[in-house]
């Protein structure tokens, strides 16, 4: 959805991969997309992310992480909060949808199998735990803003889906 | 356009997030399940992101040395312009749903045109937050249509939430000074030209629900130029409480 590409420098990229989401421990930043840019100019780390959603209080943490991370590292540090382009789940990585998956939250689908399984059309979300579509979605809003609420038909398991945000 | 007219342009654009999100933040532990408890406050802190952006932007550009905190807590009822609609209490939960969805349809449509305004910082907050507002509005039109189309008494409490609360649509679609100033600059957005299609976006899921769509010939405004209805200073006296007492406080 925007050809603005992200710049990570080979240099900072160890250190931001270690720093998670403070809801989602498995996921890396880096992986989730939030990091749109990372570069050294005059000896400060220059930090560029964006947040999920508006309101997603995760983002103060994740800022304050990557300031304390990078002072560990003997890095001085700038990290600045932008909102364009706005985050999208298409940034999520491939290793990323398997943290996700694995830590049993099933990972976003495309934006029309999304409002297909939102809307109640088509069982496609998988449950985590068993692997079943036989699924039902229990409420659009989850136990954060990122996340829906489903249930598994078969094993009776409740679990998150992450929802698509294009 | 000048900067104390585009502030108060901002303001009329976040005023309404802040204080449905106040409303909505009421609710909390008090949902009449816990789903949508849940789903309530999550749409509470989205639009309080949102906000945010709104604030940090105004203060940004503010001559006066301003914050966020500023504008959300330290102003006086009259200095707020948020629409009636949005201050109304939680008065059952078709209240909260009505209220929601009437304004959800009315939201939407207002950050579909900004997207295309000149200032690109409210380019930029418009289209985040757009894809959080088609939540919203998708998740209070299911339940005007679950309530609508539901039981006898569901339908009848829908029906009331709807009928009462009518009357204060007509305001979202009034224009104030710093609305037409910023129209003229290109930043701002006619919110009069967008009338039509959310009457017919709301009547379409009216109908589906089997509910009537009020025809009212008196409509209530007046919280764009500040003077808002009773509720309106307990709302605030409850939100401004820890600004007033503990002034400056961070968390």
């Amino acid at each position: 959805m925007t050809e603005e590409k992200v710049h990570i420098s080979e240099e900072l990229e160890p250190i931001l991969k270690q720093i998670s989401d403070p809801e989602i421990p498995v996921l890396s930043i880096l992986d989730l997309g939030v990091v749109r840019s990372a570069e050294i100019i005059d000896n400060v780390a220059q930090i560029k992310i964006t947040p999920t959603y508006s309101g997603c209080p995760a983002m103060d943490v994740i800022g304050d992480d990557i300031e304390q991370a990078l002072k560990e590292a003997g890095y001085a540090s700038k990290v600045n909060l932008i909102l364009s382009p706005a985050w999208s789940t298409e940034w999520i990585t491939e290793e990323g949808k398997n943290a996700l998956r694995e830590y049993g939250i099933a990972p976003p689908m495309d934006a029309t199998s999304d409002k297909k399984a939102l809307l109640g059309e088509e069982k496609i979300v998988k449950c985590t735990n068993c692997g079943s579509t036989n699924t039902h979605l229990v409420s659009q809003f989850g136990s954060t803003a990122c996340k829906a609420l489903f249930k598994c038909n078969d094993c009776q398991e409740p679990f998150d889906y992450f929802k698509c945000l294009i | 356009m000048n900067k104390e007219n585009l502030i108060k342009y901002i303001l009329g654009i976040a005023d309404n997030s802040l204080i449905l999100g106040q409303r909505l933040g009421e609710l909390t532990g008090h949902g009449p399940s816990l789903e949508v408890d849940i789903a309530l406050t999550n749409i509470s802190l989205d639009l309080f992101g949102q906000v945010r952006s709104y604030f940090q932007y105004a203060a940004q550009i503010s001559e006066e040395e301003k914050t966020e905190d500023d504008f959300a807590f330290l102003r006086t009822e009259r200095e707020y312009v948020n629409v009636l609609l949005v201050e109304q209490t939680n008065k059952d939960f078709a209240y909260v749903i009505g209220r929601q969805f009437l304004f959800d349809h009315f939201h939407f449509l207002l950050l579909n045109e900004l997207q295309k305004s000149k200032d690109e910082t409210l380019v930029a907050i418009a289209k985040k937050s757009l894809k959080e507002v088609s939540y919203h509005k998708r998740f209070s039109s299911d339940w005007v249509k679950r309530l609508g189309d539901g039981t006898e008494e569901s339908k009848q409490k829908m029906q009331t939430a709807i009928n009462d609360l009518w009357r204060f649509t007509e305001e979202l679609f009034e224009t104030t000074e710093a609305d037409q100033e910023a129209i003229e600059a290109g930043i701002g957005v006619n919110v009069t030209a967008l009338k039509d299609t959310y009457l017919a976006n709301v009547s379409e899921v009216l109908t589906e629900a089997t509910l009537e769509k009020p025809e009212l010939q008196f409509f209530q405004s007046g919280g764009k130029k500040g003077i808002h209805s009773e509720q309106m200073g307990y709302l605030l006296s409850d939100m401004q409480f820890m600004q007033r007492t503990y002034p400056g406080m961070k968390w």
